[in-house]
């Protein structure tokens, strides 16, 4: 039998096309992204520390759509249309959000195309007026301290630290460098000092990210000041 | 007629044939499946069953699972490349160790059902596979109660009528869970034997064992959890009322003392060979009745499909059975370190002298002498012996100025410098270690405990039958001890910590006792027996210790013995060899700490982490559970 090549290729075009038409969900294409603020400051927290999470009802099984807070206090979802309730999980967060007592309420959200919403906290403590002095490889971080919550809700600081990395991520796991005080030892909150001297970085770079960050007594999450970066 | 007549017979014949029912026919009984009515007449058959059941128990390390449930929390080196992520991670997933069986509790539920129906089986045998399967289900829940907090507890088995939500159970209290398990050890510990070579059954010495460990483990919650007040629950799921601790510590001690006095067997510490560290060791291999300390294994036998690979994953690589199949599981600095003294003090590997220069070692063994004996019974130090061969671990030369000479594999002969070009020589240990090389050393120590010195143990076709011990008199005594110390019963305390330490050779008894101690004896006695993160856990140090913050040599040898000692990266020892002809420290050993290069996360155990996730299905499943809390 004699192949009939325009034949062929006729059917391979056919099913092809026929092919084309999608067999799959859409993808979620809008946007929901925000930022953690105090009166209009991002919080800045350690990246995938603070979570966020997202509940959707109505279509049989409920389960979290879960996210986390990016180091600048930063959050986005990709997301379908639709109606969500979101919380900050209990004790979450260097902060207290949406809640009267020791428990978070949800919040509405209603997504329909991209959406940028800030969640307003209210931070425990914050690092204020963050000036950091180099010399040689010496960094001083002078900053003030703000205690944001004074009433029957405050809590301690149990220590307050000066991190240094190499890289933009810097925090208490990621970190070459790093000097502390407790918080019993603070006498004021004013102008509070940190030093410490960075070690010779292999390869060489001469410049370092730096940042302070509280611990707070009694919450996991650090509050930090924004990133720094130094140059050595 | 011959023809009618045949043709009348062959109907007769046919109808006669199927005048048999069709019920009798159709109904034949399986020849697969035995009917649990069968199954409850015969005691052999039932035993299976429970044998089954046995097989299902969960433990957090065991032999078969693998080495690597022992490798974790910086207690040992990953010395396989696809298992680096153990040092690469900056910590655990909210869902690790996570266990919701609740078809193995359905199956031990119907067991005891059905054998509590059958009226076949013989009272004797009837009482002791229930109190068997009611031992197996407390363990389990145990288990549970360990990972999760506080579970649903399900004693008998559901039946779904059209109506889901009489199946849908809420948690327990922490604590109710716990109670349970006290209540059942109680109530079923007379109904098992008492004797002490009854070890892979249960027996009275297991419920009681199980018991001690449980009160334990709740008093301390209870004591300790005050310190974490974020690790709790509204309605206790998660979390036990501080004044609850005292209770449950003197059940603890009560079980306890119920097996030290005898009450359910024989049961005394190993004490058979003369060399203390050869008999710490022999006492995870000795099977035979002359060992009188285990309680409860898991058991295995060469031969009958029940073996495991511990010995092939992790034997020393220059004196393995399997060519490459070696070396896994490196035991850390981090440990070795906290192995204290003969003279009960702590003190690091002595590696330099007070100004900082190298100390010079004819042995490689003798840095390690004047310890605890159970360091060379738990490790396998550079130049140990095992199956009668001495291990090669040595990281290459160091040259007269200091410089190092090695190469990256042992079989790569090399020149000394200043040696003719015939005198070559292997310049690195066959067992390593050189970074990033897997299934050799990489932290300078292999692992002792568990190693079969059986011939073929460390073969593939043949693997190793040693038990896994999963309760042992020693932890008892350590139990009681911790027990004791909690309710201020120090002398009782002192007592019994004393004894499990003169069989490693501190025969100098303390005289004083504190936290820190306790929390080290069980570091040392326990260690990869699968007790590290439970006992961090009810402690509530885990997230102290496992901070997430980088580690320096400086920190790894200061503070030794400190309960809060930072723990977040698996240090080695590397031993290098001095080439200096004409030097009076040629060819003698030096030491260095090093942090092996794959070591590049710092453990991070959050308040997460203390109670594992469970996952949405179930969560999604049962609106009546509660979320653990800090996820």
């Amino acid at each position: 039998m004699k192949y009939r090549f325009h034949l062929i290729i006729l059917m391979i075009l056919t099913a092809g096309l026929a092919s084309c038409k999608k067999d799959n969900y859409e993808a979620p294409q809008s946007t929901f992204k925000g930022r953690l603020v105090y009166n209009g400051n991002p919080i800045n927290v350690e990246y995938e520390k603070v979570s966020i999470e997202l509940y959707q009802s109505g279509f049989g099984k409920v389960g979290a759509i879960n996210g986390t807070v990016a180091q600048d206090g930063g959050f986005s979802f990709l997301l379908f249309d639709g109606d969500y309730r979101l919380i900050i999980p209990n004790s979450q967060g260097p902060f207290r959000w949406n809640q009267t007592t020791g428990n978070r309420d949800t919040l509405s959200v209603k997504v329909s195309g991209d959406q940028t919403l800030d969640l307003q906290v209210t931070p425990y403590y914050l690092v204020e007026d963050a000036q950091y002095n180099v010399s040689g490889r010496e960094v001083t971080a002078t900053f003030d301290i703000n205690k944001v919550i004074t009433d029957a809700n405050a809590k301690d600081i149990e220590n307050v630290t000066l991190f240094i990395n190499k890289t933009q991520f810097v925090s208490g796991t990621d970190n070459i460098v790093n000097a502390g005080v407790a918080g019993a030892d603070i006498t004021s909150l004013n102008n509070v000092t940190l030093k410490a001297t960075v070690p010779n970085i292999t390869p060489t770079q001469n410049y370092v990210f730096a940042r302070v960050g509280i611990k707070i007594a009694g919450v996991e999450d650090l509050i930090f000041s924004p990133l720094q970066k130094l140059t050595l | 007629m011959k023809k009618i007549f045949l043709i009348t017979m062959g109907a007769a014949l046919l109808v006669t044939a199927s005048c048999k029912k069709d019920s009798d026919f159709l109904d034949i009984p399986p020849k697969q499946i035995l009917p649990s009515d069968i199954v409850f007449s015969d005691p052999a058959l039932a035993l299976a069953v429970l044998g089954d059941l046995y097989n299902r128990q969960l433990d957090f390390s065991g032999l078969d699972n693998g080495w690597a449930s022992f490798v974790d929390f910086s207690e040992a080196f990953p010395s396989e490349n696809g298992s680096a992520f153990f040092v690469t991670r900056n910590g655990w997933d909210f869902g690790e160790w996570n266990t919701w069986d609740y078809a193995y509790i359905r199956e031990l539920n119907l067991f005891i059902e059905r054998a509590t129906a059958s009226t076949a089986l013989a009272a004797a045998d009837k009482t002791r596979f229930l109190a068997e399967a009611r031992f197996l289900r407390a363990n389990y829940y145990f288990e549970m109660v360990k990972r999760m907090g506080g579970v649903p507890i399900i004693t008998s088995s559901f039946t779904y009528n059209g109506d889901v939500t009489d199946l849908q159970k809420p948690r327990a209290k922490e604590s109710e869970v716990y109670d349970f398990i006290i209540s059942e050890a109680e109530a079923i510990k007379n109904d098992l034997p008492a004797d002490v070579n009854q070890k892979s059954r249960a027996s009275k010495g297991a419920a009681l064992a199980m018991e001690a460990r449980a009160a334990l483990y709740a008093g301390s919650i209870a004591k300790y959890g005050a310190s974490t007040p974020q690790v709790t629950l509204a309605g206790d799921e998660v979390g036990i009322p501080a004044a609850m601790a005292n209770g449950y510590y003197t059940k603890a001690l009560a079980a306890a003392n119920e097996i030290i006095n005898g009450a359910a067997g024989g049961y005394k510490l190993y004490q058979v060979l003369p060399n203390l560290s050869d008999n710490f060791a022999n006492l995870f291999i000795d099977k035979s009745n002359a060992n009188q300390e285990p309680i409860f294994i898991e058991d295995f036998k060469v031969g009958s499909g029940k073996v495991h690979s511990f010995t092939v994953n992790n034997q020393p690589y220059s004196i393995s059975d399997e060519g490459a199949d070696a070396g896994r599981l490196n035991p850390s600095l981090n440990l070795v370190e906290s192995f204290e003294k003969l003279d009960n003090t702590y003190a690091p590997i002595p590696t330099t002298d007070g100004s900082g220069n190298p100390i010079y070692y004819d042995d490689q063994l003798d840095i390690f002498a004047g310890r605890d004996a159970r360091l060379a019974g738990t490790v396998l130090l550079p130049n140990a012996q095992f199956k009668g061969e001495h291990t090669d671990i040595w990281a290459g030369y160091q040259l007269a100025d200091g410089s190092i000479f090695t190469s990256g594999n042992a079989n790569d002969l090399r020149n000394l410098p200043g040696t003719p070009e015939s005198a070559k020589v292997q310049v690195v240990g066959q067992d390593g270690p050189i970074n990033g090389l897997e299934f050799r050393t990489q932290s300078g120590f292999y692992v002792r405990k568990y190693l079969d010195p059986a011939t073929g143990s460390g073969r593939r076709g043949r693997q190793s039958d040693v038990a896994f011990i999963r309760y042992r008199y020693g932890e008892v005594l350590l139990n009681a001890a911790e027990a004791a110390f909690e309710l201020g019963q120090t002398s009782v305390a002192l007592n019994y910590i004393n004894q499990v330490r003169a069989r490693a050779g501190l025969t100098t008894a303390l005289t004083t006792l504190s936290f820190d101690r306790i929390v080290h004896e069980r570091r040392v006695e326990l260690v990869f027996e699968g007790h590290t993160l439970y006992d961090m856990k009810r402690w509530r140090l885990a997230h102290r210790v496992w901070n997430g913050q980088q580690m320096t040599v400086a920190e790894l040898v200061s503070n030794i013995g400190s309960a809060t000692k930072k723990n977040t990266q698996p240090f080695g020892l590397w031993p290098y060899k001095i080439y200096n002809p004409g030097n009076v420290n040629n060819g003698k050993w030096i030491f260095k700490e090093v942090k092996p290069s794959a070591v590049t996360g710092a453990n991070n155990f959050q308040l997460g982490n203390y109670y594992s996730r469970i996952n949405d299905n179930i969560l999604s499943a049962n609106p009546k559970l509660v979320k653990q809390p800090n996820q």
